[in-house]
């Protein structure tokens, strides 16, 4: 199963793991990200490619699966205006084993952070807005993925 | 050719897009950077310090020296900050 997803509408996660339990694997792994209120921010936008990022994201969830002995992918990514403690992107892997689901999870949170055009422009309840910078620790742990290739 | 542009690169142009047909000496990303920034003075901050742009042709990465040879679409952006 395969099912990736770009909306600006929230997701369940709890229906999202029923579906990857329903496949009858030995275990299910999920990460869901959820929008910080640090430093008193009061919305995140996040901008992205019309066509580009979704490919992006079929492609990601594609390589895992050829990767991995997986069951099911599903990868869900928002867009548009989101606020301190929406859920922002969901990764849930299924498997026989736990070791595939857990590092295929891991890897694919990674990469996406760093190869699917996301912008994101953090507001603040004092009016000051910013894009996000790109932080070297995130690069690091994408490229761990790479060099563990097999 | 479309070129297409997001987050600070496209607030500093004022736009997302633009329709353009540049010269035959422009034959790679960073040529075309170089050509673009010398169309408004927007043009010219937002294209001022190319480390901090990131490319795409067609819908694919690719590095600034790479050929803009045969493309439809070339995007220019920030470095990307998903999930």
């Amino acid at each position: 199963m395969i099912e990736v997803r770009l909306q600006p509408e929230p997701f369940d996660a709890g229906a999202e793991l029923a579906r990857l339990d329903a496949l009858g694997g030995g275990g299910v792994a999920s990460f869901t990200g959820i929008v910080r209120g640090d430093d008193g921010l009061t919305e995140l936008m996040l901008e992205h490619h019309a066509q580009m990022t979704l490919a992006m994201m079929r492609a990601l969830a594609a390589e895992a699966l050829e990767r991995w002995d997986l069951l099911g992918v599903t990868l869900i990514h928002r867009h548009g205006s989101l606020h301190p403690g929406n859920p922002i992107v969901f990764v849930g892997t299924a498997a026989r084993h736990r070791g595939a689901a857990l590092e295929a999870c891991a890897s694919l949170i990674d990469r996406l952070k760093t190869q699917a055009p996301f912008w994101k422009r953090e507001s603040f309840a004092d009016g000051r807005s910013r894009w996000v910078e790109p932080r070297a620790a995130d690069d690091a742990a994408a490229a761990r993925w790479l060099r563990d290739e097999r | 050719m479309e070129i297409l542009y997001f987050a600070w690169v496209r607030e500093r142009i004022g736009t997302n897009c633009e329709r353009i047909d540049p010269p035959a000496d422009v034959q790679d990303v960073s040529g075309l950077i170089d050509w673009l920034a010398t169309r408004s003075p927007a043009h010219a901050v937002a294209f001022a310090d190319k480390s901090r742009l990131r490319a795409a042709i067609d819908q694919r990465f690719v590095g600034l020296e790479d050929s803009i040879a045969g493309a439809r679409e070339v995007a220019i952006f920030p470095p990307v900050t998903g999930g």
